[in-house]
């Protein structure tokens, strides 16, 4: 019973989260107030499977265009570059995203339209990220914390098991928190799972397959202040409690079904009366079997 | 159609009805303290006066390090009244005024109040400002009077007033210019109108004002420098002269101020004391003609004779501490000594002028784990044979109190559970044959009318006074306090740690002390500084012998980077088991989820430089340790540079001792906060053993949710640096509060939330996959409670029953924090009327009943609130289905129900934490909350529906069933009968 129920509404959450996702759209919606600048720039959390060609993402080796022409006043053109190390290794260079600097109005400054280029590995790279998918080792990225004035007060530092990341190629995923110029976080690893008996496992092709996200904070929903709709509410209320014309049955059923049962009761009874004197002596003489076959159920009207 | 139509209304009428009664946890008046106790302190004891006025001769006043002020009774020691001044508001001084008024110096020397000392109400509250900070002097001459006022002489903040004692008006006011001038001591000498106030200026230079005390006319003013400068301490030998030592402590200076002029008189330490070494200090007293000083464990007592000549009177090597004196007749002053000697302590009362006569002296045995005597204050009363009687209260180390008098322990006072550090709870011991420590009701006469008393009770019958008898007999049940562990895991101890480093184990029953033990001293560590308390072994299936025992994290020192001490004791009997000084300092701790064969469970221990120690040091754990290498990982947070980072472990130490249970460790994730944006408050990780019993949440319309439960997220909440200041500091628009959930394996930020016009401080609390937490929205000019919970989308595809079924879900999965996660959030806020000092929840052994939030209001009492109204899916209009499934309608404001207090009438003053244990009957947990004051109690927040309540009557079900019975065959007997006679018929 309870299995049915839960089938059919799974079925249905599947179906419309397919379809939900080629909108790129977070299923159940709950995000939808959220504060983004660049909405439709980044799309962002498909499952691999459903992943849409998005303008963020960069295949590497990028194509990297200048648009100086069609550049805002406000708007300017940064670079800061990621920083990567193998195991415990130095930090050394490993890419380059670029960015637009947009200032605002207000005086807040944000990027958009983040482009990354990611070096491709040297053969002595790739003997290291071999050696770090054998011993099952750490991956470790850095950016700066400020993209102004790198490296700011501190580098953001991101690391994966080695092992998360070859498929096809090599898949990596940047989700940048930034606070205006600030680099807050970087979070990076595989794009999909990495289920935990980590396999060894070399990729076939030693390129990165790179998708990049910038995340800004999202708007806290404000604590609802309701006066109007409270009196709303409790309007709605009254009207369920109370519908404004109930028949007559409907109000006095509980005392009208008590009633009728009592003069079903008395009306049997007095319908047995005349009929248990009529029988009351034809079992005296002599069919005491009969009797009690008949006694039966007028001793229980009586007993009721 | 018209059943249906009746009975949408019945079940909306049952819904509300259940709604409304669930959250109500009231109890009946009768029941308080059945399950419930409280306890008040007031904390370690700074200073003490005793009423010399008639009525008043029975009470002590007393200040503490709690910044609590109160009266005791002498002769029991209980607290007549008590105030707690907040946490910013330290006490400076307190003294009697008048016979009657009980005036405290507090905050710095800016608030001077008065009580009345029958009842402790204030009379009045003055607040003295000044030109700068400085010492704080509080000075109440007894017979010193401005047009029949009595006055108060306070030197506070740079500046002399004097106020009237009556209404605390200030009389005059006298600013003392000189920049770097610090007074030490206010000195009226007795009979005349004049007050002294003598201090130093610039290091080297001795000052005197003398000051007309009617008008505060600066009469003369003198200075004196001395080349090599002073040390701040000075003690008063008489009220001409102070001794005080130079800044190499090697010099005394005898400095007189008789008329007007200074003279110093020099006197080398070494030529009193010819095996003195190392710097002296002198410990500020007011004892005519004797001061003390200090030198390494040496306290030397000197006598003041003639001018500026010094005579060593005693040297001891005994902890010592000396009273003030106390004047007992016309030029007589007497004062105490008390020295700690093995399981001794020696008293003495001396007087002042003859040091070689002993008004008394006793020896009385002391209780090791109290330490030695930190303080002692001196009271007389005349004996029935009309000589001196002296009472001592003396303040241990442990920060009891107790009162000494004719060689006895009058009472005692446990002051040091007035701070509590940690907490954690302990089993007690099972109950074995003959073992049992109940005691039963040991006369058959007192059983007897204990039985009668309580059938009165339920006949009604009983007058108030049984009424009152019946009470006291429930709440002393035995059955409560016994020494043995019951089936419900209701009786357990509690572990708690002081800030005197002393543990105490009291018993959930009736909070008695079971045992308490004083943290161990060893050369290498004179004063370990007790910080952290964790379980180390807990048995329970195997190695069930084992007692099970704590580990205490203490430092030896002040400075972080101190070496540690570790002490492992054991909580059926209070013994330290064993004690390690450590070569390295204690940063972090992390219990590991790991246990070795005798169930005492690994820690690893991170030191300053980042390396990281495992305990205990056996070759059986460090092989379940290596097993494990790979999957150990933390965090730390530098709340002071706003960075968290995170660390894995990685190779063994690379030193020249060769130390198999230490490693490197390396950095894997870091945040950084923009300095100038964010800072960090608040920081809430997960309870490390919290249950949850369900991971899917099946919500209104069939549908299953996934909770994302890791044990590896932290909450963190930052604000714009700017609001650091106090209330009014910021405007709306430039304050913000961002809440984070942090994975702390990966340093994912799972989720980042803006709240504007937010503004701290933040109390937060996390369970499960929740995280409630509390702020100050400035726009709205109210407090707010915000709730987020995180749900798991990789997982969500698992709600097909056939896969179930056919074990084609991923459930079972090991699940790795390296893959990208799949969350999905849910938050709503709420205001809520009261600021918090605590959040806590309640706990419970399988996680199945509902949670309920403890909130410590900022009135000091405890209120739970229903989880339920902290459910991001409340809604103006639920559905049918969501109201079935218990989702109240949303509201702007979380209810406060007067009855939900678990406190109810009583107050933990200074509440500070909440603590929940959950006890062994799945209904129920233990709560214990902690401040100056100790409150526990038990919590059933859904009900005790998995066992009858105390009050259930068992006589009533019983009669019911005989009377049944005897119906069933008084029937069955009559029916019998008449079919017989209708067979007869």
């Amino acid at each position: 019973m309870k299995s049915v129920k839960v089938v059919v509404p799974f079925l249905l959450t599947l179906t419309l989260s397919l379809s939900l996702f080629s909108f790129s759209f977070p299923s159940f919606g709950f995000q939808s107030d959220e504060l983004l600048v660049d909405d439709e720039e980044f799309s962002l959390e498909g499952s691999p499977q459903h992943r849409s060609p998005e303008p963020v993402l960069t295949r590497s080796p990028p194509v990297t265009r200048k648009r100086h022409s069609d550049l805002d006043s406000s708007d300017s053109k940064i670079q800061f570059s990621l920083d990567h190390a193998f195991g415990d290794s130095d930090f050394s260079p490993a890419g380059t995203f670029s960015a637009r600097l947009k200032t605002w109005s207000h005086g807040g400054q944000t990027l958009t339209k983040l482009r990354f280029s990611r070096n491709s590995f040297s053969n002595e790279d790739k003997e290291k990220f071999k050696n770090l998918l054998k011993s099952d080792d750490f991956y470790r990225i850095r950016l700066p914390s400020n993209v102004l004035s790198p490296p700011g007060r501190d580098f953001v530092i991101s690391s994966v098991k080695a092992r998360c990341l070859p498929r096809e190629g090599l898949d990596e995923h940047f989700v940048i928190h930034m606070e205006g110029v600030n680099v807050l976080a970087v979070n990076y690893g595989s794009p999909g799972s990495c289920p935990y008996p980590r396999n060894l496992k070399f990729p076939a092709k030693w390129s990165f397959n790179s998708h990049t996200v910038l995340k800004n904070s999202e708007q806290a929903p404000r604590a609802p202040v309701f006066t109007e709709e409270i009196l709303g509410g409790e309007n709605a209320e009254s009207e369920v409690v109370q519908p404004p014309e109930r028949s007559f049955w409907a109000k006095y059923w509980m005392y009208l079904i008590p009633l009728g049962l009592i003069i079903m009761n008395a009306v049997t009874q007095a319908m047995n009366m005349p009929e248990e004197q009529a029988s009351g002596q034809a079992p005296a003489q002599g069919q005491p079997s009969a009797g009690a076959v008949q006694r039966g159920p007028s001793s229980a009207a009586r007993r009721r | 159609m018209a059943i249906r139509s009746f009975f949408i209304p019945f079940l909306l009428f049952v819904l509300c009805f259940c709604s409304s009664l669930s959250p109500v946890l009231s109890l009946y008046e009768d029941q308080v303290g059945l399950m419930d106790w409280h306890q008040q302190y007031i904390g370690k004891v700074k200073q003490a006066v005793f009423s010399t006025q008639k009525t008043g001769r029975r009470r002590v006043i007393v200040s503490t390090e709690e910044n609590v002020i109160a009266s005791l009774d002498l002769r029991h020691g209980e607290i007549f009244w008590r105030h707690l001044l907040g946490s910013n508001d330290v006490i400076n001084g307190i003294d009697i005024g008048l016979g009657k008024y009980v005036i405290t110096l507090s905050s710095g020397g800016s608030i001077l109040r008065s009580w009345n000392l029958p009842d402790g109400q204030m009379v009045w509250e003055s607040f003295l400002q000044g030109p700068k900070h400085s010492k704080s002097l509080l000075l109440v001459p007894t017979n010193l009077k401005i047009e029949k006022d009595n006055v108060i002489v306070v030197f506070s903040n740079g500046r002399l007033h004097a106020v009237s004692c009556i209404d605390g008006e200030v009389l005059w006011k006298k600013d003392f210019e000189a920049e770097s001038f610090e007074a030490q001591q206010v000195i009226q000498p007795s009979g005349s109108d004049l007050i002294y106030v003598v201090g130093f200026s610039a290091s080297s230079q001795f000052k005197m004002y003398q000051i007309n005390a009617r008008n505060g006319e600066l009469l003369k003013h003198e200075s004196a420098t001395f080349s090599s400068g002073f040390l701040r301490e000075v003690s008063l030998v008489s009220s001409e002269m102070v001794v005080a030592l130079d800044s190499t402590g090697s010099i005394l200076l005898a400095i007189s101020f008789q008329n007007g002029e200074i003279s110093f008189q020099e006197t080398p330490i070494s030529n009193l004391v010819e095996d003195s070494s190392g710097p002296a200090v002198i410990i500020p007293l007011s004892v005519p003609g004797i001061f003390v000083i200090k030198t390494n464990s040496v306290t030397i007592f000197i006598k003041v004779i003639g001018k500026g000549k010094f005579e060593v009177v005693e040297k001891t090597n005994h902890e010592t501490a000396v009273s003030n004196a106390l004047p007992i007749s016309e030029g007589q002053q007497a004062f105490a000594l008390v020295q700690h000697a093995g399981s001794e302590i020696h008293l003495a009362v001396k007087l002042a002028h003859d040091w070689d006569d002993n008004l008394l002296k006793e020896s009385i045995k002391m209780d090791q784990q109290r330490g030695i005597p930190h303080k002692v204050f001196i009271n007389n009363y005349i004996r029935t044979d009309r000589s001196h009687g002296f009472r001592l209260l003396i303040v241990m180390e442990d920060h009891s109190l107790l009162l000494l008098q004719q060689g006895a322990v009058v009472w005692s006072r446990e002051d040091g559970l007035a701070s509590i550090i940690d907490v954690t709870a302990s089993e007690l011991p099972l109950e074995r044959d003959g073992v049992s420590v109940a005691k039963v009701e040991h006369n058959l006469f007192e059983w007897l009318k204990g039985h009668m008393l309580k059938l009165k009770g339920t006949l009604m019958l009983a007058s108030p006074k049984d009424v009152a008898a019946i009470q006291s007999m429930r709440i002393k049940s035995s059955e409560k306090s016994k020494m043995t562990r019951d089936h419900n895991g209701f009786r357990k101890l509690l572990i708690v740690l002081t800030r005197a480093g002393k543990l105490f184990a009291l018993h959930t029953g009736d909070g008695r002390v079971v045992w308490s033990h004083l943290l161990h001293k060893s050369e290498a560590c004179q004063s370990p500084i007790g910080l952290n308390l964790y379980q180390w072994q807990v048995p329970h299936h195997h190695a069930l012998d084992e007692n099970p025992s704590v580990l205490v994290i203490s430092r030896c020192g002040p400075s972080s980077d101190a070496p540690g001490v570790l002490s492992f004791v054991d909580t059926y009997t209070g013994k330290e088991l064993n004690s390690l000084s450590l070569i390295h300092a204690v940063v972090q701790v992390i219990p590991l989820p790991y246990t070795d064969s005798t169930e005492q469970r690994l820690h690893l221990l991170v030191d300053s430089d980042k390396h990281a120690h495992l305990y205990p040091k056996t070759s059986e754990a460090l092989s379940i340790f290596k097993h494990e290498f790979s999957n150990i990982y933390w965090y730390s947070v530098e709340d002071h540079n706003g960075i968290i980072k995170g660390h894995a472990l990685k190779c063994m130490c690379i030193g020249e001792v060769v130390d198999e249970f230490c490693f490197d460790t390396r950095d894997l994730w870091s945040v950084v906060f923009p300095s100038e944006s964010e800072k960090i408050i608040a920081t809430v990780p997960r309870k490390l053993n919290e249950v949850v019993h369900t991971q899917a949440k099946v919500i209104a319309d069939q549908d299953v949710m996934y909770k994302y439960i890791s044990r590896n997220i932290l909450f963190v909440a930052t604000v714009a640096p700017k609001c650091s200041g106090g209330i009014g500091s910021v405007t709306p628009e430039e304050s913000w509060l961002v809440a984070y959930l942090i994975d702390t394996v990966t340093g994912r930020i799972l989720h980042r939330v803006t709240h504007h016009g937010a503004r701290g401080p933040v109390h937060a609390v996390f369970s499960e996959n929740w995280v409630v937490y509390h702020y100050f929205n400035l726009r709205a000019h109210r407090y707010e409670m915000s709730v987020i919970e995180i749900y798991d989308q990789s997982r969500a595809d698992n709600k097909d029953v056939w896969k179930l079924v056919f074990g084609k879900h991923n459930l079972t999965s090991p699940i790795s924090l390296f893959s990208r996660p799949e969350v999905i959030t849910k938050s709503q806020s709420y205001f809520f009327t009261h600021s918090v000092k605590a959040i806590a929840v309640t706990s419970t052994a399988k996680g199945i009943t509902s949670e309920q939030l403890l909130i410590g209001t900022i009135g000091d009492q405890v209120l739970a609130l229903d989880k339920r109204f902290l459910d991001p899916r409340r809604s103006v209009n639920p559905t049918q289905a969501e109201k079935e499934e218990g989702i109240i309608p949303l509201t702007d404001s979380l209810p406060i129900i007067p009855q939900s207090y678990i406190t109810h009438a009583l107050r933990v003053e200074g509440l500070r934490g909440i603590i929940t244990v959950p006890a062994k009957l799945e209904s129920t947990t233990l709560v214990f909350a902690h401040g100056v004051d100790l409150f526990f109690t038990q919590l059933a927040p859904s009900r005790t529906y998995d066992s009858l309540t105390e009050d259930f009557s068992y006589a009533l079900l019983l009669i019911t069933i005989v009377a049944l019975v005897a119906a069933i065959i008084v029937t069955w007997r009559l029916s019998e009968r008449k079919e017989l006679q209708d067979k007869w018929r």
